[in-house]
């Protein structure tokens, strides 16, 4: 049946065809020359929503004007998880928070909610069986979400259920029985119609582009567009994955005057390894940038698999995580351990920075109004590198402290040193004194223990929810000292014992 | 029959497809009004002016509500009348609710909800149990005390003592589902309320007084919440009440759910307790007297605090058989949101004092913790085990006829089932091995340190307040035979509907699927108790099996007397009753019944005999009977950061004759993994200006996936329940949650590996907390 649905539509380009519900073109309020027309694939129909509020959440939009009640509000924040749908576009499909997804971030891609996992015919997914057999429901509301994630997993093969699943909160079943289902639904072919999204994003992509519209908010399909908008707009609110501006509208209940949406512009997406640099553009999404640093250097790599959740990493991206300018980041400080550049662009003017340069103080980078970030590389390089992500709980949890070490030594001596921290200071930033203390030195544990003074030379940290300041200091220094023991083959995390 | 079989819950289809109704997802009709609470910015003060200008000013707004527009009462108390819906001149707390927006919105009532500019004349705030001490804010005129002997003397005879104070944060129920609620104003001033709420009857009840009309003017229905564990027993009300009050003054339908935030903001919590000990005992660890102090912080208003505080004192002895027992409760009043049930309702904070006060004879001694908790067991009564395994009887029970087997508040401990579960618990978890490999580990191993821990539950089941402890139900048969089966229970996720369908069916000898389950509904079943204290399935199932064993009699005795025989020769099983040789479909018999004018509709009331029970002296069966459980728990901690992990639990747990065992299993690993989660990951942070800091799942960690521990083997106790409950199963809501202190009592194992002194380990043991002990341990404080 779906594939009739496509089957007849041949040759229009998917967003003109209005198949279905009669109620699917919704007109917003007139927004005047703040709203944007946005198209996309609901559950295999295409939809097309004139005039939309660019704040509107998709979560909203679902449960308010589809009457699409199955994805749930749990927290509005991108945390819980209870939200989940699947996004496919030309990257293949991801599981992503509806509740912090802006509806003009769905241009040209296609969603499939709970209601869209079953089968058109009511078909059961062999994850929705197995979690009744298994009885992977008590409460039930978080299970859509949970559904729509373990359907995405399923679908790309994934069977690292803490990881696939970190970003679905449950409060009932202490989640033993949620991964009993998954693993029995493992080996469960794929039903055909969670194939479909794929194949109509596959068709629609050789035909072109919808021009963007040139009054906000603005969608433009290049870097080079982007940088003509912002220029002129040098007050604009950029908007990548809205990880971040999300919780601005969902939370501060904020409208900006300007949004400019950058997720048409696909080559901001790029991921170059070089022989001898590693570029990221701005708009690559952390589970992209995971899966290359799992490679290049494994405990940044282990490092992203513990940052936010696959749905958060799925949205957020290299250029915004750095933008927001967050001192308690975990990829910044990894990024500066490897001594990485930013590229910066403005209007047709590009230039470098060192990452640790760019941020001056809390709250304030160098970047002018109007200027953005084009990507973000670094050296290929030795894996010397070690990411430590200190948190409450494990996964999907803002760092107390991430310390990342870079120490290079030679014959026994360090030749040099980048170590970075997270949640120390008001901004990212480097423990130079600490590292001046080490270079030239011999690599063992009176040397190391002779720096950890140095910590309060470079760190004055602060008391909050997640963490005191003593608390803050002391464990950055243990961090060096697990550094220095790992160095010497001692275990390391309690993540890698077993009873 | 349907009882014991392992049947899905009733809604799991429902649940998967994203079907399964919730109240924000009731369609609501046209012109549906949207309310939000403008709330107190400071922790205690006067309002000096309230200027609701710009709130009224923002587009799609209705109108706004302060405490001067409520028609009638202005309370949302589930007890004391102390809680204003809406401020009336004080603010008590961060958060409270001062106005309410009434908008055509969610977004434009919670934005104009935050435009309300209010000055405050500012109080001192009292927000910690130190100051609440100091300034003597408390509820009820002076500490509550409960005691059996002299535990004074005793401690002092004793030839060892330890003294201990331990600190236990709150807990955030965070259920997925936050608070809603929708009224639907009817003809001629009625209301009819959908409230996510565990007591329809409580929101009944406020919605009528606020209203000024009869209860039976309001009919509150409630099909299913997304989730409760105690945090929708009262904290309901305020949107129940506010939507019902807009309503009425709209002619609208009004509706209100709470952003996340500030549901973590407005409503209570478990309570935070300070336990203050001292105990006395032999060599061997049995211990002569033991004196607890019990501080808990109630917050602003009384609401369910005093049964909670009182819990935690009836829950001081766990296990344990204590000659001499002790036990002060203060309850304090401070500037705080106001504290509530949780899942235990106090019986784990008390539950927790004696474990730490066992852990830490345990340690004082150099013993094996788990041989001084079964050497102070309670014991055994001849028969009680039932079809539990027989362990060696504890030196106290060798003539088998208890004599003083008494609880401090002078119940009998009747039904104790520890020693079997325990025995057989310890041989599954390979304990002994186990622990002897940890202790290899910890000798070789610097940075990363294993611990092991054995708790046992023992957990009372009733309400406290007697009279709570009734329920009623309605089943209607169809002359199709299909059946309709209405009680005063909610359905928050337990299973219950399942569970109790699954009564229903075995009556009648049907299939359960020819069971309907319907909605909660005040205008069906009335008077009810909310759904908490583990109760739901023992009450309600049997008053539906007292109201369908009245229609299966009518339609037996309709029956035989067609067919000349006894009533008691006709039997419904199999989907059949058969009366004599002949043999009718139930369908057929109920279309008989109903061509022979008998009714097929009954009413089934159930209340629980024996509990009788004087809170104020503290003496007399407060408990119908006891579910018991036990649990091993293996953890890792990192002693560099205090970072650490659950990496095996084992669980024996008593439900008695299960009425569903899959169900049951479901709640026993589920109450695990949330009581784990109190005791490490969960931190409720409060600033110096009484500011919730950690009011989202940002800040505030509830287990995610991968804390469940690595391996999870959870069992059921083959035993039965002494007493009559429903087909003997017992209750199974709350008690296993405190099988999560054996991870708590593992992680001050794992500490302990670092050094010889207690480590004497705070709740929530976060990974700073632990850090902090294994200082402590490590420089021998």
């Amino acid at each position: 049946m779906v594939s009739n649905l496509t089957g007849c539509n041949k040759g229009l380009p998917f967003f003109l065809r209005r198949i279905g519900r009669g109620n699917l073109a919704v007109n917003n309020t007139a927004m005047g020359s703040r709203a944007m027309d946005v198209r996309f694939r609901l559950n295999g129909r295409p939809v097309s929503v004139p005039d939309v509020t660019p704040t509107t959440t998709l979560l909203d939009w679902l449960r308010e004007e589809q009457h699409l009640k199955g994805t749930k509000e749990g927290c509005n924040e991108g945390d819980c998880g209870a939200c989940t749908v699947m996004v496919t576009d030309g990257g293949g499909a991801k599981a992503l928070n509806a509740c912090i997804l802006l509806l003009p971030q769905l241009m040209g891609k296609a969603v499939r909610t709970v209601e869209g996992i079953s089968g058109p015919d009511g078909d059961l997914h062999p994850v929705q069986e197995m979690m009744i057999e298994h009885h992977g429901s008590q409460c039930g509301f978080c299970t859509p979400g949970f559904i729509v994630s373990m359907a995405a997993a399923h679908l790309k093969g994934a069977t690292d259920y803490d990881t696939e699943l970190a970003g679905n909160l449950c409060r009932c079943t202490g989640y033993a029985p949620i991964i009993r289902a998954a693993e029995a639904a493992a080996g469960m072919p794929v039903p055909a119609w969670m194939r479909e999204d794929e194949k109509a994003i596959r068709q629609s992509m050789g035909e072109p582009a919808a021009a963007s519209q040139n009054r906000p908010p603005y969608g433009p399909v290049s870097s080079d567009e982007l940088a003509r908008v912002y220029a002129a707009n040098p007050g604009a609110t950029l908007v990548a994955g809205a990880t971040d501006v999300g919780l601005w509208v969902t939370k501060g209940l904020q409208s900006p005057e300007v949004m400019i949406f950058l997720n048409g512009c696909e080559d901001l997406k790029r991921i170059e390894v070089g022989e001898d640099r590693v570029r990221f553009g701005a708009m690559v999404d952390m589970n992209a940038m995971g899966a290359v640093m799992s490679d290049l250097h494994p405990s940044y790599g282990e490092m992203i698999r513990r940052y936010a959740s696959v749905q958060v990493r799925g949205a957020a991206t290299v250029g915004g995580n750095i933008a927001n300018g967050s001192p308690i980041g975990d990829n910044p400080p990894a990024l500066i351990a490897l001594g990485a550049v930013l590229h910066l662009r403005k209007g047709d003017v590009q230039r470098d920075v060192l990452l640790e340069d760019f941020f001056v103080e809390y709250g304030k980078q160098d970047r002018e109004p109007g200027e953005f970030i084009e990507a973000v590389s670094f050296a290929r390089q030795a894996d010397y590198l070690k990411c430590y992500k200190l948190t409450k709980r494990f996964d999907q949890d803002i760092s107390a402290v991430c310390g990342c070490f870079y120490v290079d030594v030679v014959d026994g001596v360090v030749a040099s040193a980048r170590i970075a921290f997270g949640g120390m200071a008001g901004i990212p930033k480097r423990a130079k004194a600490v590292e001046v203390t080490l270079v030239g030195q011999v690599w063992d544990e009176a040397v190391v223990q002779a720096a950890l003074p140095a910590f309060a030379t470079d760190f004055t940290p602060m008391s909050d929810m997640r963490a005191s300041a003593g608390y803050r200091l002391e464990t950055a220094k243990a961090m060096l000292l697990r550094y220095y023991g790992e160095s010497q083959g001692a275990n390391g995390s309690v993540l890698e014992v077993s009873a | 029959m349907s009882v014991s079989k392992s049947l899905a819950h009733d809604a799991a289809r429902l649940h998967v497809t994203g079907t399964a109704r919730y109240v924000d997802d009731i369609p609501v009709p046209q012109g549906c009004l949207h309310v939000a609470f403008g709330m107190s910015e400071i922790a205690h003060g006067t309002i000096v002016a309230m200027n609701l200008e710009e709130v009224k000013s923002v587009p799609g707004v209705v109108m706004v509500l302060t405490a001067d527009d409520m028609p009638f009462a202005n309370d949302v108390s589930p007890s004391a009348h102390d809680e204003p819906l809406l401020a009336t001149g004080t603010v008590h707390y961060v958060g409270q609710p001062m106005f309410a927006v009434v908008a055509t919105s969610h977004l434009a009532a919670r934005k104009a909800a935050r435009l309300g500019a209010v000055r405050y004349d500012e109080l001192t705030a009292i927000l910690t149990i130190d100051e609440a001490m100091a300034a003597d804010s408390r509820f009820e005129e002076g500490p509550r005390v409960y005691q059996k002997g002299d535990a004074a003397a005793a401690i002092g005879k004793a030839s060892h003592r330890v003294v201990g104070t331990f600190e236990i944060g709150a807990q955030e129920h965070f259920y997925l589902e936050g608070q809603a609620a929708l009224a639907l104003p009817q003809e001629g001033g009625d209301m009819v309320v959908h409230s996510s709420t565990q007591h329809p009857s409580e929101i009944q009840h406020k919605v009528a007084e606020a209203l000024g009309v009869p209860m039976h003017a309001v009919r509150v229905e409630i099909r299913r919440m997304g989730g409760g564990f105690g945090g929708k027993e009262s904290q309901g009300n305020a949107l129940a009440v506010i939507c019902a009050v807009a309503a009425q003054a709209t002619q609208l339908p009004c509706k209100m759910r709470y952003d996340r935030d500030d549901d973590m903001i407005i409503t209570g919590k478990r309570h935070d307790f300070r336990i203050e000990y001292r105990a006395g005992f032999d060599d061997e660890g049995r211990i002569a007297g033991v004196e607890f102090v019990q501080y808990a912080r109630c917050g602003w208003a009384q609401d369910l605090s005093l049964p909670v505080a009182d819990r935690a004192m009836l829950h001081s002895d766990n296990a344990y058989l204590l000659g001499h027992a002790r036990i002060e409760s203060h309850r304090l009043k401070t500037n705080t949101v106001s504290n509530t049930a949780y899942r235990g309702f106090g019986g784990p904070q008390g539950m927790i004092g004696i474990e730490r006060v066992v852990d830490h004879i345990a340690h004082k001694l150099g013993l094996d913790p788990v041989d001084v908790r079964q050497r102070n067991y309670y014991a055994e009564m001849d028969g009680g085990g039932l079809s539990a395994p027989r362990p060696a009887a504890p030196p106290e029970s060798l003539s088998g006829k208890m004599k003083n087997n008494t609880t401090p508040y002078g119940q009998e401990v009747e039904d104790f089932e520890l020693h079997g579960i325990t025995e057989a618990l310890l041989r599954s978890s390979d304990y002994e091995r186990r622990k002897a490999a940890i202790a290899e580990w910890n000798a070789e191993n610097e940075v990363i340190k294993k611990g092991i821990a054995f708790a046992p539950v023992k957990f009372g089941i009733s309400f406290t307040l007697t009279f709570l402890n009734q329920a009623g139900a309605l089943v209607h048969v169809y002359q199709d035979g299909s059946v309709h089966m209405n009680h005063g229970g909610t359905e928050m996720g337990q299973g219950l509907f399942q569970k109790v369908a699954q009564v229903a069916a075995s009556r009648f000898g049907i299939p359960v699927e020819m069971v309907k389950i319907t909605a909660t509904d005040t205008g069906k079943v009335p008077n009810t108790s909310a759904t908490a204290a583990s109760s739901g399935s023992d009450l309600n199932g049997m008053a539906v099996k007292a109201a369908c064993d009245t229609i299966r009699e009518r339609i037996a005795e309709f029956l035989a007397k067609r067919h000349q025989l006894e009533v008691g020769k006709v039997r419904f099983a199999d989907g059949n009753v058969v009366v004599g040789s002949k043999v009718y479909s139930f369908a057929e018999a109920a279309a008989e019944a109903y061509m022979g004018r008998v009714s097929l509709s009954a009413t089934g009331f159930y209340k629980t005999p024996k509990v009788e029970w004087d809170r104020i002296k503290g003496v007399g069966r407060p408990f119908f009977y006891f579910a018991y459980g036990a649990s091993v728990t293996e953890v890792a901690i990192d002693t560099l950061t205090g970072e650490n992990r659950i990496l095996r639990c084992d669980i024996l747990h008593d439900a008695g004759e299960s009425l569903n065992p899959a169900l049951d299993i479901g709640q026993v690993e589920g109450a695990y993994v949330q009581g784990a989660g109190w005791l490490t990951t969960e931190e409720l942070v409060w600033d110096d200006a009484g500011r919730l800091r950690t009011h989202a799942p940002s800040t505030y960690k509830i287990p995610a996936c991968s804390d469940r521990p690595d391996v999870f083997n959870v069992a059921l106790w083959d035993g039965s329940n002494r007493e009559e409950t429903i087909y003997r199963s017992k209750a199974v809501g709350e008690p296993p949650f405190m099988l999560g202190i054996s991870a708590f009592l593992a992680l001050s194992d794992a500490v302990s590996a670092c050094g010889d002194a207690y480590p004497a380990l705070n709740a929530p043991a976060t990974a700073e907390q632990v850090w902090t002990a294994v200082r402590r341990v490590r420089n021998g404080v």
